[in-house]
């Protein structure tokens, strides 16, 4: 009796609903907030040593939407079950940090969400903010990294799916425009053209036909090596190889992302090194003492050997505690020159949990007579000082090559 | 549920449905169906059910939040989704069985009979709703794709404006007066008072509270550009046109339920379809302990006023409401939101009946303090009053906005024994400070003392004696 019934129609279901605009913006506002809180992902240590597909589930605090609300300290109505009685405990308060019940907006309460991301995705918005370094490029490299096919003009002859379907619909009607003009000549000497008459096909010729042209393209990408050299020494106790690892792991994922092809190579060194593997590196303890000279000597081989700097960018890492023999220090300040002349970037750590004994003597205070522009040294005292001194490395690579563009521009 | 059926079948029920909801005088806006599918069900609630309604990201979130709920079987998605508009939209979910279809829409027209006649709706121009709601898209929509202004911008605003949109006058049918009649009347009143005039009592604006929040920045603010205005207008109008559901949440839901029943009662439903409707009906309407279900205390308070017309229960199944107990109700639909309708039905039995209780936090746990006997049923009673339709907003509003004669905007929670959540009270006014550009200040009762909030630039700052009373020194 009048009631109209409009049938269901799935066009705007499925796949995307109206929401999905607001949905969209709300995921954008839940990236800006985890890449807030980026510094404690990265520092947990889930994270670490995985693999690039792995999934890793990261709490992020959900958006809120404050407004004048009444906290939840006063008393309330409810109903019982039918024989309630005073002093009878009804369900838990609220507390912060669960995920509110009751109507949107009207009830505070944390939400918090779990959110599953790959580790590739999330090492992307780590790195979001971040510019890649320098793409020094290497005159030498030339090493193809992608071969693929471009477009490039036009031919008569080809495969039909290869056809260029606007050329070839242009150039009939240039020949037809022709057509008719040599046609309308011809008549206008004989008589009037006559407009009943209709007009005539003009179907396409084979002269008509266009064919895309393909020219290999080849592109050449520069390849870069990450040198991760370790103390892998006694002194260096769970927590500093906890924080190198994080660190190294950063690292990795950051040049990875930014190269074509990334080679690793893993240096552990106590008083001598030795090229171990990734599992090793990052999960097998040494003891000893520390010679960090011999873990730079390892890393000058391999450079010379295997990644020519001519040929590759070349990124080392150093993270020790610093107790080094003082007997080795020239030799290693020596050493390390050496590798900042092979290295885009060699950068130093120097780890030392508050708190923690140490004896030696600290390198960081050494390396300071080292007058490099690509060398950096950082400390690193605690889990929540790795990203950020982690991007203060980064950052300073970026300056050095603004500068050295500058100056390029100057120079010009 | 087996019984397979088309739109052929829907639209014979609803034949019969609307054939009663006639012979019972149920007076309805014509009615619209719309069958779809789960996922456009979701994001119907999402938008209020409005066929069309400004983007924002939160209607992300409260959609990934139910699809979310849903997903896991948490949360079912209710059976109805009904808006409040002229002709009356539905949604029926396709893959509801053929009872829930026949009962949402008996239920539907429940709603639709309420929404036409309660007082409370009288304001919401239905026959425009959704030509509005469309035309607020449309202009919210040209803000964020004007390059000038863009989706940041218009987002600050939003999110500022959603977070006052409740803060307005508790009752729309009460005419405010003006500022001149606010001066005369503060002249008059000290006169019969036979008071001296002093100055200070004028060097205030507005004169008396205004608690329409947006409305009054709106036109106060000399530095808002016209769109913000134009924000805060459509903010403010969403929020008065959902202010009468959340007014009569308890009396609609329970109308809704009675009637139903009623319809369904009389329809000579095949008996699995009555039998699978019982069961329904009973889900729907059962008591929810340690909550508050809506459509139990609605549904339990009209048939307490239909009990005590006839002076006995009825049986539902078999008797047939009697004509001059329904004259009576419909009256009281009429006039009634949920605070009078408690305050003026809500007896002792009834109480007991549903078994409320008041209680409040011990440590971790809500304990019960009073049930309602003898004794206690009264304050319970009025506990539910003051927390039902709007009591669940703080009452705020502005009392000053040229504090210090530096355009200072000074709000004052009304305390009723209920204090602010002091980190969302906090975020708040950070809001209010973005509408508003300059300090904002909020005078409110935290912890047994006065409490002044103030925000502005250089950030938040709270009067010391509450900050005392939270860290106590040692």
């Amino acid at each position: 009796m009048g009631a109209v019934f409009r049938p269901y129609s799935p066009s705007d279901s499925l796949q995307s609903d109206r929401t999905s605009g607001d949905r969209q913006r709300y995921r954008e506002r839940l990236r800006e907030v985890l890449k807030e809180n980026i510094a404690d992902v990265v520092s947990e240590q889930s994270i670490i040593g995985r693999d690039g597909d792995n999934i890793v589930k990261v709490p992020i605090r959900g958006i809120k939407e404050y407004r004048f609300v009444y906290g939840n300290n006063s008393p309330r109505v409810a109903q019982g079950d039918g024989d309630s009685e005073a002093g009878q405990k009804v369900g838990k308060v609220q507390q912060d940090g669960k995920a509110g019940e009751g109507e949107a907006g009207n009830e505070p309460g944390e939400d918090y969400y779990e959110t599953d991301v790959t580790l590739d995705e999330l090492i992307e918005i780590m790195f979001e903010d971040l510019e890649l370094p320098d793409l020094e490029s290497k005159p030498l490299r030339a090493i193809e990294a992608e071969y693929t096919h471009k477009r490039s003009g036009t031919k008569r002859v080809g495969i039909r799916a290869h056809l260029d379907k606007k050329r070839t619909a242009k150039s009939r009607l240039k020949r037809r425009f022709v057509q008719q003009k040599i046609e309308q000549n011809a008549q206008a000497d004989v008589d009037p053209p006559e407009e009943e008459e209709e007009e005539k096909r003009f179907p396409f010729n084979q002269r008509d036909f266009r064919y895309h042209r393909h020219k290999p393209d080849i592109r050449y990408e520069s390849n870069a090596v990450v040198l991760c050299i370790m103390d892998t020494s006694g002194s260096m106790n769970v927590m500093k190889k906890y924080l190198a690892r994080s660190f190294f792991f950063l690292l990795y994922q950051f040049v990875r992302l930014k190269y074509q092809q990334t080679e690793l190579v893993f240096i552990a060194h106590d008083t001598q090194a030795k090229e171990v593997n990734e599992d090793d590196f990052f999960h097998k303890g040494e003891s000893g003492g520390t010679m960090i000279s011999s873990g730079y000597q390892k890393a000058l081989d391999i450079i010379h050997d295997r990644f020519h700097p001519s040929l590759w960018n070349v990124y080392a890492f150093h993270c020790s505690d610093g107790d080094n023999f003082s007997e080795d220090v020239p030799k290693t300040i020596e050493l390390a020159k050496k590798l900042c002349e092979s290295c885009n970037l060699f950068g130093y750590g120097e780890i030392k949990p508050t708190g923690g004994v140490s004896w030696g003597t600290p390198m960081l205070k050494h390396f300071d007579v080292l007058e490099a522009d690509n060398f950096t040294t950082l400390g690193i005292t605690a889990k929540a000082d790795v990203w950020p001194k982690f991007k203060a490395f980064l950052s300073r690579d970026r300056e050095r090559f603004s500068e050295s563009t500058m100056g390029f521009n100057l120079w010009n | 549920m087996g019984r397979s059926y088309s739109l052929k079948d829907l639209e014979m029920w609803e034949d019969r449905i609307s054939e009663k909801v006639h012979e019972f005088g149920l007076d309805c806006y014509p009615q619209e169906f719309e069958i779809c599918d789960h996922v456009q069900m979701l994001s119907m609630m999402t938008y209020h059910g409005m066929p069309s309604h400004y983007p924002h990201w939160s209607f992300g979130k409260s959609f990934e939040r139910t699809k979310t709920l849903y997903d896991y079987g948490v949360q079912g998605i209710p059976y109805e989704m009904v808006i409040n508009s002229d002709p009356c939209i539905a949604g029926l979910m396709r893959d509801n069985s053929l009872c829930l279809q026949i009962l949402t829409m008996a239920h539907v027209y429940g709603h639709n009979d309420f929404f036409k006649n309660n007082f409370t709706f009288h304001h919401t121009q239905a026959d425009m709703v959704i030509a509005r709601f469309k035309s607020h898209a449309d202009r919210i929509r040209g803000y964020v794709e004007d390059p000038s202004i863009g989706q940041e911008a218009v987002e600050r605003i939003l999110d500022a404006a959603h977070a006052l949109s409740f803060q307005c006058r508790r009752n729309q049918a009460i005419k405010r007066r003006s500022p001149e009649d606010q001066l005369r009347n503060v002249l008059r009143e000290k006169e019969e008072g036979g008071e001296q005039l002093e100055d200070a009592d004028f060097h205030r604006f507005p004169l008396e509270p205004e608690e329409n929040l947006l409305i009054f920045i709106r036109d106060n603010n000399p530095r808002l550009t016209e769109w913000e205005k134009d924000i805060l207008t459509i903010v403010h109008e969403e929020a008065l046109y959902f202010q009468p559901q959340m007014e009569t949440k308890i009396i609609n839901e329970g109308w809704a339920c009675y009637w139903h029943r009623e319809i369904m009662n009389s329809l000579d439903l095949p008996s699995d379809i009555h039998m699978e409707f019982l069961v329904r009906h009973n889900q729907v309407v059962r008591p929810i302990p340690g909550d508050l279900n809506p459509y139990n205390i609605g549904l339990t308070l009209w048939d307490r006023i239909e009990e005590l017309q006839l002076g006995e229960a009825r049986n539902y199944n078999e008797d047939r409401q009697e004509i001059d107990v329904r004259k009576t109700l419909f009256e009281i639909r009429e006039v009634d939101r949920d605070t009078s309708f408690i305050r003026r039905f809500m007896d002792r039995e009834t109480m007991e009946k549903l078994d409320l209780f008041e209680a409040a936090p011990e440590h971790q746990d809500w304990v019960i303090k009073k049930v309602s006997d003898e004794d206690n049923w009264k304050p319970i009673r009025d506990l539910l009053v003051e927390s039902v339709g709007l009591g669940g907003i703080p009452n705020i509003a502005i009392i000053d906005c040229d504090g210090d004669g530096a355009r200072t905007l000074k709000l004052q929670h009304t305390f009723d024994g209920r204090e602010l959540e002091a980190t969302y009270a906090e975020k708040t006014l950070e809001h209010v400070y973005t509408l508003w550009g300059r300090r904002v200040m909020l005078e409110t009762t935290l912890h047994d003392n006065n409490t002044l909030y103030s925000y502005n630039e250089e950030g938040l700052v709270v009067t010391p004696d509450v900050v005392n009373a939270i860290y106590p020194a040692f």
